[in-house]
């Protein structure tokens, strides 16, 4: 199969970075017709027609959500939630380092769409070069006069800020993200009040993906019914999937949604390395419950994942073939949220560290049969416990990987006792150690 | 290297647990709790004082200023000292407590004095499938074996985003990978060496793509069937989806768990104890 590429179009064109090739190749002129052509409403009913949903997690419709700011004459704001932190996702990174003035158009016509004068770019800190990279494109934007005061003569007055963050995965969550924008540590706020209402600076605020907002320009130049030809159902347009793991060609690709899995992994990222098999993958990034090989031939879309009792959140696809052993996987995957958890709410806290704690007595060799049955438990105390998903993000892959390998874990767990008991009993002329396989190779 | 935790272990505990350092130290109750500088007893180098106040300037609230201030004093200080805390109190009239409790919080922002280099190796699940650990691995070894382990702040790090070139690491904000264990030698070399890691390898580098040397067998570029956006792959043969139907023949059936607190060791077994009698033959079928 091949791509779809709209938002990745002219990726590979030289120097696309630099304002002069961008507006070569079109760029700039979807805002200049959101400006001059249309008023906000109409700006808003387009994106809103076109069906486009969040591409960072949630998967929220856009337009939808820009609906919700309030009218009238007060500061609103635009955050642009560039904290891509999430295990496996590497597309904002790769639209940001390309295309940054993409990113730039699509900010300035979701400020129009929100009524926004103040925006601001919330990028990971990790990502210098994109940062350095997005802070040129917004300087050239200014020279031009496509930021600032009266944008083309028009009303509209927007205001762009590269802001770094300084290495927080809780960032990437909306309200962290506001906490973290406005000087303090990043933990979520208590929703409701929804950033709609009540963001950044207590202020209306509109927040986006990266990718999100650079589908807005295309929209406004073609039309929500241009952006409908693709895709199916309520998940419509093209997504970029990273796809990661155990693929022989790992990277961005971009795909109309309703592709099935299986055409991903095997045709565009050529499948697992010769001689092995798909045992899992996660289909939306670290935080998404594991599906099996049965789930191949679903369509890529939000309904459809989320039917199989998962989520296509930020569209990266990490595969798991069969020669890997999932006990120290989960352990790895549930580590990273315990580093993570901001440690605002117990249930996050407390139920990331235990987990991980769990699995690891599980690794080597000192889990009861009983540790499994509470590590689920605890799971499903974490989950909708909290004020954010990031416990959650822990919680439904280490659960779904639990109800769907049970007997492997239960073997992992089996094995590794094996190989404790007889490393201590070896000294006394035990068996040998060798005639029991390592854990997880069983 | 990380000597920041320390390992403490209680009587009759199975392993140890690791603890923040002054996790056992005294508050000193009496001394007043430090308030925001006087601009004119803090001397703040000219330059960073211009950057902080034009950062405040972009912000409709000083406050959001904070992480890029404290990003830029650690620029000039190495990291978040008690005086580079001090000098970002004095140009944002806040308090360094403040400023403290943002900088503890954030991995980037460091609250130590660092090493020379730093090297982050991300041993996230992406990397994890593709053996980032066995690289941190032998990279941690091999550092150690050209004495350069406490030099380096080598250490295993969260999802850098760049999942494509599994396994990568971080040298000081540049990104390269893949890497291999093969490559720990000359690595850590170029690390001591203050050297360009990997040059080719990193991905700002002209023409990177991923990976390098697959490109380089027969001296050519290859342009691969398909492309993902950013990076060339070789050509590679086409790989036939599998069917899709049944599970592998050498595991078990996924599709029915046992009954709670039942395990391979059987129900005769003792849940606490694990002792089993006689291997039953559930478990024979099951290896």
């Amino acid at each position: 199969m091949n791509e779809t590429r709209v938002l990745l179009a002219n990726i590979d064109e030289p120097d696309l970075n630099t304002i002069a090739v961008y507006e070569r190749l079109g760029g700039y002129k979807a805002m200049r017709k959101a400006l001059v052509d249309m008023d906000p409403a109409g700006v808003l009913h387009e994106l809103e027609e076109s069906g486009l949903r969040g591409r960072g997690g949630a998967g929220f419709s856009m337009g939808k959500k820009a609906s919700f700011i309030p009218k009238g004459e007060m500061d609103k704001y635009l955050c642009c939630n560039a904290d891509e932190s999430e295990p496996g996702t590497f597309k904002d990174r790769l639209l940001m380092q390309k295309n940054p003035h993409l990113l730039v158009e699509g900010c300035i016509i979701g400020s129009i769409a929100a009524g926004a004068n103040k925006g601001f770019i919330f990028i990971r800190g990790e990502y210098e070069l994109q940062a350095d990279i997005l802070d040129a494109a917004v300087a050239q934007a200014y020279e031009k006069g496509y930021l600032g005061e009266r944008i083309l003569d028009s009303d509209h007055t927007f205001d762009l800020v590269v802001h770094r963050g300084k290495g927080a995965y809780i960032c990437g969550e909306e309200t962290g993200l506001l906490d973290a924008l406005e000087g303090k540590r990043g933990n979520p706020r208590l929703k409701p009040p929804f950033p709609a209402n009540q963001g950044l600076y207590q202020g209306p605020t509109l927040i986006n993906n990266v990718e999100t907002l650079c589908n807005a320009p295309a929209i406004i130049e073609n039309g929500a019914d241009w952006f409908k030809q693709w895709g199916e159902g309520n998940s419509t347009g093209t997504k970029i999937v990273s796809v990661s793991g155990n693929v022989q060609r790992p990277g961005n690709y971009e795909i109309p949604l309703g592709v099935s899995v299986r055409d991903i992994i095997y045709g565009l990222a050529g499948g697992p390395p010769e001689g092995r098999d798909v045992k899992c993958f996660f289909p939306g990034g670290s935080s998404a419950p594991v599906l099996t090989k049965e789930h191949l031939d679903l369509p890529y879309t939000f309904e459809a994942m989320a039917e199989a009792g998962s989520m296509l959140g930020s569209g990266a696809i990490i595969v798991v073939d069969d020669s890997e052993p999932l006990v120290p996987l989960a352990l790895r995957l549930a580590e990273f949220y315990r580093h993570e958890s901001c440690g605002k709410c117990v249930p996050c806290r407390e139920g990331t560290n235990w987990t991980v704690k769990m699995l690891e007595r599980i690794d080597e060799g000192e889990g009861t049969p009983m540790d499994l049955d509470i590590l689920d438990q605890v799971q499903g105390n974490i989950m909708g416990n909290c004020l954010c998903v990031l416990g959650d993000s822990m919680a439904m892959p280490v659960s779904s990987m639990l109800k769907h390998f049970r007997p492997e874990f239960e073997m992992h767990m089996e094995t590794a006792r094996a190989r404790r008991d007889l490393q201590e009993l070896e000294p006394l002329g035990a068996p040998e150690l060798a005639s029991v396989p390592e854990a997880g190779q069983v | 290297m990380n000597d920041r935790m320390q390992e403490v272990r209680d009587e009759g505990a199975i392993r140890a647990t690791t603890l923040p350092p002054g996790w056992d130290e005294g508050v000193d109750l009496e001394a007043d709790a430090a308030t925001i500088p006087d601009p004119a007893d803090v001397e703040v180098p000219d330059q960073l004082r211009a950057e902080i106040e034009r950062l405040m300037r972009l912000y409709p609230d000083r406050h959001s200023a904070t992480l890029p201030a404290l990003g830029a004093a650690q620029k000039v200080h190495g990291w978040c000292s008690d005086e580079a805390i001090r000098q970002v109190a004095a140009v944002m009239q806040v308090t360094p407590a403040y400023l403290s409790s943002v900088a503890t919080f954030y991995d980037m922002l460091r609250t130590e004095r660092p090493a020379r280099a730093y090297v982050y190796v991300c041993t996230s699940v992406a990397c994890h499938v593709r053996n980032a650990r066995r690289v941190y691995e032998a990279l941690a070894e091999e550092a150690e074996a050209q004495g350069v382990a406490d030099d380096v702040d080598l250490r295993e790090f969260e999802c850098l985003g760049a999942c494509d070139m599994a396994p990568m690491a971080s040298f000081d904000g540049r990104y390269v990978g893949p890497l291999s264990v093969e490559d720990a030698p000359a690595v850590i070399r170029q690390v001591k060496n203050g050297e360009t890691v990997m040059p080719g390898r990193g991905l700002e580098d002209p023409g990177y793509t991923v990976p390098p040397q697959a490109q380089q067998e027969d001296g050519r570029a290859e342009h691969p069937k398909f492309e993902p956006a950013g990076g060339a792959w070789p050509e590679t043969a086409d790989v036939d989806p599998p069917p899709a139907e049944g599970p592998p023949p050498h595991r078990p059936d996924p599709t029915e768990p046992l009954a709670p607190g039942t395990s391979f060791a059987g129900e005769d077994a003792d849940p606490f104890t694990h002792d089993v009698l006689e291997r039953d033959e559930d478990e024979e079928e099951g290896e």
